[in-house]
């Protein structure tokens, strides 16, 4: 039978293990070559995008890369269902915009941040997500999204 | 009990029971805002209510661990706790930062990050304040005559857990490495060291009223919390698949998330086997029941009903949908609710001196509660597989398919009413416990 020695033994050594194996798979994979994360086109407008998206709380309804509320839409790939003219119009309305009955924010932003969230979605939809932005996105019709993942 | 100062766990439990009934107050403007009632809009919008619900959830559930370790502690390490001033110091200071956090969520004063909302100012405040929990734990514990298994997982799992807080609070240009690093807080808690606080709280608990040796229960607590960190800790990689980073997440993910609902499942098979192994029964059959509640929903919360989404060919189609709020309600509920729930049930007598231990009225609490959560769970559910369906499959617009869908948010609001009229029934028994006293010092436990 097992003994609390070797219980405690396989805690401790089971915990270690994995956890280096943790650290090495995230060096791994933020390193050159295997970064997906579209970090180099973060530009000092996507930043402005981000900060204005985290100061309002965005993600307290809306999901983006599937992260957030379940109360409104998705927002990855938003401009690819919606087109930027649409997006500008919701974000910049002085009324909560409830086209389905269902109210968002009024949060009457300027032009110019606008642009910045924009810019911030804009810089969202060219992550390579493993499939979930044909998950999300209109284009994706009719496709099986993980068929195209061997390629 | 059997040390004066254990009796600051019970004000750690009040303002516990406190909080959960705000809580699930903001739950109930989000479920009437799902089905178009949602007068408070401009007050109360929903992402405010959300935050506030979620906030309250993960403080009401820290504070009955700090609770828990305040009362397990000294009967662990044989001693009174080093300064019981400090530790209500600690308390109040706790509630400050967590009023000012909840307030500012009415201001627009957040960080737009699911569930690490408080604002980095009052980060640093929470800092400081787990720090001095901290101390007066540890310190205890190592003044102490004896140092058990039990006390050390408690201890590890609430030192952990302040050291996970800290990769939250690291600022990123990316949305990618935010949510990378938020995931070593969020899932590192709820799949790794909360369950060492429940997995010691839970040996504590099958301790004092199963009767079975100490060696053989923190034996398999070892064990348990082993598999657990064997595969929570790379079972992280289920936040990565669809997030942009590495496809290999989507193979190390897998496999090790596929492997944490183990840990779950030893943990309800340990609490049942040394119930049936135990020969002294404790009078206390409310904290029985929420103790064996605790292990088993637990295992079907978050094992079974996690397991349903952590594959990534299905997590490719439930991700960021209400399948996700299906599992997150239970698993949080089963784990780490009821645990609460059963330590303050357990410990609740001894320091008031009230042998409330077998009454209809706590009886009722667990039943109501239960299957009011189950109806919650399963409305969450239906609601999330519909959705999927027609949002992710047939690609239906969002709104069109959240019309759709609305109903079974009126059945949750049922539910989760009969909730609520079982949490209200545990907070009455808890007032008609009376307050604690020294009193209570003399009463000798019967399975001691
Ligand atoms: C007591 C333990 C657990 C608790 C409290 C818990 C709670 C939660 C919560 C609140 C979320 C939503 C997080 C977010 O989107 O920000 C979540 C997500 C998730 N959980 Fe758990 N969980 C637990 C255990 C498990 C286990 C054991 C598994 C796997 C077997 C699992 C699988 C998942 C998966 C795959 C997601 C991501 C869903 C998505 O992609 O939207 N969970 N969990
Ligand atoms: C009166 C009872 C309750 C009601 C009506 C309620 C309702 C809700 C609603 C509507 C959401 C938001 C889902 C969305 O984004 O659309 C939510 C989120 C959440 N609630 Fe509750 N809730 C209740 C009680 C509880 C309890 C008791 C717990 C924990 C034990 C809990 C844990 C959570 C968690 C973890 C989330 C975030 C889920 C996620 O992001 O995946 N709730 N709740
Ligand atoms: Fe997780």
């Amino acid at each position: 039978m097992l003994s609390k020695k070797q219980a405690r033994a396989f805690f401790l050594g089971g915990t270690m293990v994995t956890f280096l194996i943790f650290i090495g798979l995230t060096i791994y994979s933020f390193s050159k070559g295997q970064d997906q994360s579209n970090y180099g086109n973060i530009t000092e407008q996507v930043v402005r995008g981000k900060k204005i998206w985290e100061a309002n709380n965005c993600m307290g309804c809306h999901t983006i890369l599937g992260e957030g509320g379940y109360y409104a839409p998705e927002l990855t790939k938003v401009l690819d269902r919606r087109g930027p003219g649409y997006v500008k119009a919701v974000l910049m309305s002085p009324i909560p915009w409830e086209p389905n009955g269902r109210k968002m924010v009024a949060y009457g932003f300027s032009e110019e941040e606008a642009a910045d969230l924009i810019a911030f979605f804009d810089w969202i939809d060219d992550i390579d997500l493993n499939g979930f932005d044909r998950v999300v996105s209109p284009l994706a019709k009719g496709e099986d999204p993980l068929a195209t993942e061997e390629e | 009990m059997k040390y004066k100062s254990q009796k600051v766990a019970y004000w750690f439990f009040a303002f516990s029971m406190l909080l959960l009934v705000l809580q699930l107050t903001y739950g109930f403007i989000m479920g009437f805002a799902r089905i178009g009632m949602d007068g408070l809009h401009d007050f109360i919008p929903f992402n405010t209510a959300r935050a506030v619900h979620t906030n309250l959830l993960v403080v009401w559930l820290l504070s009955g661990f700090m609770g828990a370790a305040y009362y397990i502690i000294p009967e662990e390490a044989q001693r009174e706790l080093v300064s019981v001033k400090l530790a209500y110091v600690q308390l109040i200071s706790l509630a400050l930062v967590g009023v000012a956090a909840i307030i500012g969520y009415h201001f627009n004063w957040w960080e737009g990050r699911k569930f690490l909302e408080i604002p980095r100012q009052l980060d640093f405040l929470v800092v400081v304040n787990v720090l001095l929990f901290l101390g007066l734990i540890l310190v205890t514990l190592f003044k102490g005559k004896r140092k058990t298994t039990t006390a050390l997982v408690l201890s590890m799992g609430l030192l952990f857990a302040a050291l996970l807080y800290l990769p939250g609070m690291l600022p990123f240009d990316s949305q990618v490495m935010d949510s990378f690093f938020r995931w070593w807080v969020v899932h590192l808690w709820v799949e790794g060291v909360w369950e060492l606080i429940m997995g010691g709280i839970l040996s504590f608990l099958l301790i004092k009223l199963t009767g079975v040796d100490r060696e053989v229960i923190e034996k398999w607590l070892y064990v348990i919390v082993g598999l657990t960190f064997l595969s929570g800790v790379l079972g992280t990689g289920h936040h990565y698949y669809y997030i942009g980073v590495n496809k290999i997440w989507l193979i190390v993910g897998g496999i090790f998330s596929a492997m944490e609902p183990l840990a779950f499942l030893a943990m309800a098979l340990f609490a049942v086997n040394m119930y049936r192994k135990g020969e002294k029964k404790h009078p206390n059959k409310i904290a029985l029941f929420w103790t064996l509640g605790s292990a088993i929903v637990s295992f079907v919360g978050a094992g079974l009903l996690g397991f349903a989404h952590t594959l990534p060919q299905t997590n490719l189609y439930t991700h960021g949908t209400l399948v996700t709020a299906m599992h997150g309600h239970l698993a949080f509920w089963g784990a780490y609710g009821m645990i609460v729930l059963a330590i303050i049930s357990y410990s609740l007598p001894n320091m008031t001196g009230r042998k409330l231990y077998d009454g209809a009225r706590g009886r009722a609490a667990f039943w109501t509660a239960n299957i009011g959560m189950v109806g919650m769970t399963v409305a969450f559910g239906v609601a999330g597989v519909a959705q999927v369906y027609l949002e992710r499959k047939l690609k239906m617009d969002f709104m069109v398919v959240q019309n759709e869908i609305s109903i079974h948010f009126v059945v949750l609001i049922i539910c989760a009413s009969l909730f609520t009229a079982g949490i209200i029934l545990y907070i009455i028994d808890f007032v008609k416990h009376g307050r604690p006293n020294d009193e209570a010092l003399e009463m000798v436990e019967v399975s001691q």
